[in-house]
């Protein structure tokens, strides 16, 4: 969720046209003036172009039969065919539902968890101790996934704690291999996330927290209002305005958080419940060497992202909350 | 009446506060102990002989001390090499990085800069569209990146996201301060490198933090575009190959066969795992103020 707080930033995009119009007049003097700035801005826009926007171009793909051999130019162009291929596949619906379904419940969990941990952790009066959970709490988001699965992956293991406290507690009569059976793996995938994310996503609410009047708060106190009150009636109104902006982002981000856990997890005995489009763009696309199938399942991808984005960030405008855009 | 109506309120709420004081650091001790056990448990795997460890009931302390682990480890060829190109492509990485971004937030964060706004829009459409994972990697390999340690370098070096961080933090340096400069005759550059980038340590720091884990945390880079150049890869993509290594053996008794040498693939992983944790938990408790900042400086208003 790092990239959460450029919401922030983007609401200041809009560019205001008519304030534009007024200061801005190209004239040779001011381009001679500022050559050194369009000369280096132009080597930031080549490099953009070239890294950035020539991929798109590739999207065109999606629409050929591409074939390395013919390249881009010569390969013929089949319409719409390679769309057609992806969704009479019932491995791509499958992916789709794999993608959809672990996006929301890793939304869900995160939000609510990091949401709770910041009221919680507020409600911490040491301030010594806050600072120790919080610099604990944030340290698993700085491990890769790698470490992270690795480590999950012990501790879920046949000799692992988990085995060994639901053992011993008789829950389970034997250890079992949680990673063999589909049922649990979504739920693993959100564990995942919640265990890596949970302290980090909890600082900006944190930061919320520390925003509101102080003075809220003791008005409370005198109205009679209990703890349970006064989070209810006064912190979680503060921070409604980050929360929205956040999930708000994060919607737009639902389908981009499946592929390293998944990878790094997923294996033969789990994969209908964990392969998600990623992973079937990486499988067809690249293994398999069917680069216009990938290319639809992206633009796919791509496609239902930006409706994401656009709608959530229409349901605020309605909602007259903050938004986007 | 009204007055024991209230004590007996005070009492109540002061009861229940107490309740409340008491599962709540209950809740964060428990959350502490979930967030660090995983760590402490791969630590303790680390230093334990392989084969014992199959045994199971490994909980705080090492049974069979050995350094054995890392011994193997440590004469890894792959990984050794991993660790000499993670440690080269981080240390480029940053440096290459940090300099584009912020000479790019420069140029936007420039007032009378004719272009700016069309500058930053340019770059913030790139946060929301890609062309995804196949036109990416056919461009790549077509450029000649694949199979080299630019690939690593070059593509990742603009991020719409840290330039908008230091442009937010330059839009708040004076103008006075660079004014005086153009009058003395100073030119873009000088201005760039002798008076705003001084005072711009601390965001630097910070988006050079970012870049710098992002570079050491990185593995599917090294997969999809150099898995073929084994010269090229990377600790985390060896440290993945040796994951998937402990997944795929179905039982312990193949890993039993190699019991003549006390380690397993678990316990060379717990200890690689180890050694690649070691750079960033070491140094974080002194930079995690430069983490947290940076959130914080993203979402400064204007």
């Amino acid at each position: 969720m790092s990239i959460a707080v450029s919401g922030k930033v983007k609401t200041k995009m809009p560019t205001d046209l008519k304030g534009k119009e007024k200061n801005r007049k190209i004239t040779w003097k001011e381009v001679k003036k500022q050559k050194v700035l369009l000369f280096l801005s132009s080597l930031f826009v080549l490099y953009g172009i070239i890294f950035c926007y020539l991929p798109l171009v590739g999207w065109l793909m999606a629409f050929q039969n591409y074939k390395p051999k013919e390249g881009f130019f010569h390969s013929q162009f089949i319409g719409l065919s390679k769309f057609v291929q992806l969704f009479s596949d019932d491995l791509f619906i499958r992916v789709i539902r794999n993608t959809l379904a672990m996006g929301a419940i890793n939304l869900v969990a995160t939000f609510l968890t990091a949401i709770i941990f910041a009221i919680l952790l507020n409600e911490i009066k040491s301030k010594k101790g806050k600072k120790v959970v919080q610099t604990i709490s944030y340290l698993p988001h700085f491990l890769s996934w790698i470490i992270v699965t690795g480590i999950l992956h012990d501790a879920l293991s046949g000799t692992g704690i988990v085995n060994d406290l639901l053992v011993r507690f008789h829950l389970l009569k034997e250890p079992i291999n949680f990673f063999a059976y589909p049922k649990y793996f979504w739920g693993i995938v959100a564990f995942a996330n919640v265990w890596k994310e949970t302290g980090w996503n909890a600082i900006i609410y944190l930061s919320a927290i520390t925003g509101i009047d102080p003075s809220l708060y003791e008005a409370a106190a005198i109205d009679g209002a209990g703890r349970w009150g006064r989070i209810k009636h006064i912190t979680l109104p503060g921070i409604k305005p980050t929360i929205i902006i956040l999930l708000l982002m994060n919607i737009g981000n639902v389908l981009n958080a499946g592929f390293e856990v998944q990878y790094l997890l997923g294996n033969g005995l789990v994969k209908s419940v964990s392969q998600t489009i990623d992973i079937y763009v990486l499988k067809w696309g690249i293994s398999q060497g069917d680069y216009s199938l990938g290319t639809a399942a992206g633009i796919f991808k791509s496609m239902v992202s930006i409706i994401l984005i656009v709608v959530a960030n229409q349901m605020a405008k309605r909602a007259g909350e903050e938004r986007l855009f | 009446m009204d007055k024991r109506m209230i004590l007996h309120e005070k009492k109540k709420t002061s009861l229940s506060d107490k309740i409340f004081i008491v599962l709540n650091t209950v809740f964060m001790i428990l959350f502490v102990v979930i967030t660090l056990y995983p760590v402490l448990n791969t630590l303790v795997l680390a230093f334990n002989n392989g084969t014992d460890s199959l045994r199971g009931g490994l909980y705080l302390w090492p049974r069979k001390w050995t350094l054995k682990n890392f011994n193997t480890v440590l004469h890894k060829n792959n990984l050794l090499i991993g660790a000499y190109i993670t440690v080269l492509r981080t240390v480029f990485g940053t440096l290459t990085a940090l300099a584009a971004n912020a000479l790019l937030a420069y140029i936007v964060s420039r007032k009378r800069f004719l272009f700016k706004k069309e500058l930053s829009l340019f770059w913030v459409i790139t946060m929301y569209v890609n062309g995804g994972m196949i036109p990416t990697f056919l461009l790549y390999k077509g450029l000649g990146l694949t199979n080299s340690f630019m690939v690593y370098i070059i593509p990742g070096m603009i991020g719409a996201f840290y330039m908008l961080v230091i442009r937010t933090y330059m839009g708040g340096i004076p103008d006075s301060l660079e004014e005086s400069a153009q009058l003395d005759g100073a030119g873009e550059m000088t201005i760039f490198i002798r008076i705003i980038s001084p005072l711009c340590k601390p965001v630097y720091a910070t988006v050079a933090l970012f870049i710098a884990v992002g570079h050491w945390n990185s593995w599917f880079d090294a997969m999809l575009y150099n898995r073929m150049s084994t010269s090229l890869t990377t600790l985390q993509y060896e440290l993945m190959k040796l994951l998937s290594s402990v997944m795929n053996q179905s039982t312990s008794i193949q890993a039993m066969k190699d019991s003549a040498t006390a380690v397993t693939p678990t316990s060379v992983r717990a200890a690689a795992t180890i050694l690649t944790m070691l750079p960033i938990v070491s140094l974080y408790p002194f930079l995690q103020r430069y983490f947290v900042a940076g959130l914080t400086i993203g979402g400064v208003k204007e």
